[in-house]
């Protein structure tokens, strides 16, 4: 381009403002992957869950536990490809403060099920063996600088009087998906189901199952539904993502409340820069008027001021992401066990920069209209 | 001398659209700022209002919410003859409860929320006293009936009264809806609690927590230390009150934290905003200024008028923002307590004080995006600024 020499002159010539207007757009992304991140951290389960795999609960609701029985009667329905059930164990470790999901697996088929969560087989193997065996997610393990043969005590009061449960660290899991849970703390059934009280004996908080197939999900969900009612103990069976679905809209409105939040933001930021722009092109109208008597062509003005804005724009909006890039972890960090881990996926990435391009378009197109269209002998004569 | 202030006032109107620009970018932020702590506040001001200071609650050693405790009805008994413990007409005023949650469809989407269930004893009002039934009736012992809290009644479905609801596999008719005064009760069913336990096929001589009514605030301590010196039993005690603040901490911390980090970084936009206005406006201004000097008015006259007009635009902003989220006060909004689990409505609290330290962030916001423009105004030379075009 060869107008690049002056459209650069023109950003430079007021060097506070081109920082101002540049760290405006650079706090507006930011603002804006933080609040996209947040959001996503709210609704993370549902987006991760697996399209082939139901969910089996009681149906009076998730507190109520199911019989262990119904594992096998499960695994009879044809399109089953295998079963495992989870309790949540609600202990604490060391300090409320400290939470973290823990789950009662079953260890025969947690990983035909769930198989997006990958143990090293010699871990897993000593897990196995060990019936006081725990495995823990990566993030946790590094959260609390926990290695393998740690002992680890977990508090709990849920099942009978409250005791301390020690529990030896065998194995680190990874979560294959990308912004996949890596926080659960597992331990064996066996072991839970011998030390609880006779209450829980002999029962699965509920079941996940896996499918052949996942077009199945209405057939065997209602298969699984029909064969336990009018039992004691009747079901309720959805698809993951209908589970967690259901989960996430209990918080509500915090959703809606964080869009608007970044609605208001956005408009705030708009408002400013676009002033920003008109200001700078109101100071220059003569300068303007000048090109175009001289023959430059009313687009190449436009060009002009566009080019101004939109390199502004593109500016603070790389700083305002990458300052986002190096503070989520940091804030993640802060705001451990409050909130779902923080994920700076690229797609947000992309649409905040996609944002930004369009707000400098939209501030920089107003004025440059304005540029385009004014009649150079009004804009010479006026002082 | 100074600078008279209508100076002021007329060149914000002189260069209004640039001023707007500013009070807006004030404005917003101020707003989010009162929106999100208003929030923290309503949440933790309805967990709070749900205790009373001169009610004791009991639950099991170690457990850390009502969800996972475990009383007797052996220490119940003990518990109701414990000094400090208010009679009533029949009766010391004790309340044995089951808490447990039980989906419900919400109106507002239509997908289940878990709703808080408590089972109670029938006299529990005596006990609660602040609670009040604001229509129908108060269920009868023994009977497959609930009454409901008034902000249950509307954000879930099916529970008006007159209506039945199925809850642990039975039918229940709801017969009441009573005023919690705005606190968490207000969003929970309540019914007998033996009949709950039966429901929901538990322990019939197990409940989750005790409540009993203080013969008053002062009684707490006498009646603390009786129960934890009572081999019998092994129970914790908490001011019902106190109970409630703790349940709050971890909603209300995550609220103040995300609110707070917003706040400030919009605030640093704002700010950005504000130095750009008056920037442009010291700059446009050049020969005014040194005219001024040249007049008389001395370099810290300048710099104070420049701040009082920085000051004058986020005080509008400030206000503006204020005003503009005042209708969310009282706005009833619903979460989960991430505490119990439970789905719980709230509504936003917006108070002078919240108020008043907007408008003080809106000013500070002023000064720090008035102040160096302002200098900058004041350390230009005035023969240089004069001859300037």
């Amino acid at each position: 381009m060869k107008f690049r020499g002056l459209i650069f002159a023109n950003l430079f010539r007021k060097k506070i403002r081109l920082m101002l207007t540049i760290g405006s757009f650079a706090v507006a992304l930011f603002l804006f992957a933080f609040l996209a991140v947040v959001r996503s951290a709210f609704s993370r389960g549902a987006e991760v869950a697996g399209a082939d795999r139901l969910v089996v609960t009681n149906r009076i609701g998730l507190i109520q536990t199911l019989p262990i029985s119904y594992q096998d009667k499960i695994l009879t329905i044809p399109g089953v490809k295998a079963v495992t059930q989870n309790h949540w164990f609600g202990g604490v470790y060391q300090d409320e403060k400290n939470f973290f999901v823990q789950f009662v697996i079953d260890p025969d088929n947690m990983l035909k099920v769930m198989t997006e969560f990958k143990v090293p087989p010699d871990q897993w193997a000593t897990f196995l063996q060990d019936r006081q065996g725990a495995i823990v997610g990566a993030k946790t393990a590094q959260r609390f600088g926990w290695k393998i043969g740690d002992r680890i005590p977990i508090i709990d009061s849920l099942y009978g009087p409250t005791k301390t449960w020690e529990f030896n660290l065998d194995g680190i899991y990874h979560n294959d998906r990308p912004g996949g849970d890596e926080t659960q703390f597992w331990i064996q059934y066996k072991y839970f189901d011998e030390n609880v009280p006779d209450f829980a004996k002999g029962t699965a908080g509920w079941y996940v199952l896996k499918l052949d197939n996942p077009d199945d999900a209405a057939r065997v969900s209602k298969a699984i539904d029909t064969m336990f009612a009018n039992s004691s103990f009747e079901t309720k069976t959805e698809t993951e993502s209908a589970f967690a679905a259901g989960f996430i809209k209990q918080f509500g409105n915090i959703e809606l409340l964080i869009e608007m939040i970044g609605m208001v933001v956005f408009f705030t930021l708009l408002l400013v820069t676009g002033n920003t722009m008109a200001t700078s092109v109101r100071e220059r109208i003569s300068e303007l008027a000048v090109l175009k008597a001289i023959g430059y062509s009313d687009r190449t003005v436009l060009v002009f001021v566009l080019a101004e804005s939109l390199a502004i724009a593109v500016l603070g909006g790389v700083l305002g992401l990458g300052l986002a890039i190096l503070a989520i972890p940091v804030l993640g960090q802060a705001l451990n066990g409050l909130l779902p881990s923080l994920i700076l996926s690229p797609g947000i990435l992309s649409l905040g920069l996609l944002v930004a391009v369009l707000v400098g378009a939209v501030s920089g197109i107003i004025p440059g209209i304005g540029a385009m269209r004014m009649r150079v002998v009004n804009a010479l004569r006026r002082v | 001398m100074a600078i008279p202030v209508i100076y002021n006032f007329r060149s914000v109107k002189a260069r209004w659209t640039s001023a707007i620009v500013a009070v807006l970018g004030i404005a917003g932020t101020v707003g989010v700022f009162i929106a999100m702590l208003s929030l923290a506040r309503g949440f933790r001001a309805t967990l709070v209002a749900s205790g009373s200071a001169d009610n004791a609650l009991i639950m099991r050693a170690g457990s850390t919410s009502e969800m996972t405790g475990a009383v007797s009805l052996e220490s119940a008994r003990i518990l109701q003859d414990a000094p400090g413990v208010a009679r009533g007409a029949d009766g010391p005023l004790i309340t044995t409860e089951a808490v447990l949650v039980t989906p419900i469809p919400l109106v507002s989407t239509g997908t289940d929320a878990n709703v808080q269930v408590r089972g109670v004893s029938p006299n529990v009002f005596d006990i609660r006293k602040n609670i009040k039934i604001l229509q129908g009736r108060m269920f009868h012992s023994g009977l497959a009936e609930v009454v409901v809290g008034k902000n249950a009644t509307g954000a879930y479905r099916g529970l008006t009264v007159g209506s039945t609801m199925t809850m642990g596999g039975q039918s229940w008719n709801v017969v009441g809806v009573f005023d919690a005064g705005g606190s968490a009760f207000d969003s929970e069913v309540w019914c007998d609690v033996h009949l709950l336990n039966g429901a929901f096929k538990r322990p019939a001589d197990t409940f989750q927590s005790v409540t009993v009514h203080l013969t008053s605030p002062a009684a707490f301590q006498q009646f603390k230390d009786y129960v934890t010196a009572d081999p019998r039993l092994n129970v914790e005690v908490s001011r019902e009150i106190d109970y409630y603040a703790k349940q709050s901490t971890r909603m209300t911390q995550l609220i103040s934290i995300l609110g707070g980090l917003v706040a400030g970084v919009m605030a640093i936009g704002a700010i950005f905003g504000a130095l750009n206005t008056m920037y442009s406006a010291v700059a446009e201004r050049g020969r005014e200024i040194a005219t001024m000097r040249a007049l008389g008015f001395g370099a810290a006259a300048v710099v104070v008028s420049f701040v009082i007009e920085a000051l004058l635009i986020s005080f509008v902003g400030g206000a503006l923002g204020a005003v503009a989220v005042l209708p969310l006060n009282g706005f009833t909004t619903g979460t989960m307590n991430w505490q119990t689990f439970a789905h719980m409505e709230f509504a936003f609290q917006i108070t002078p004080i919240l108020l008043l330290s907007g408008l003080i962030f809106a000013l500070v916001m002023g000064v720090l995006g008035g102040l160096p423009p302002a200098v900058r105004a004041a350390q230009r030379p005035i023969a240089t600024a004069l001859r300037e075009l």
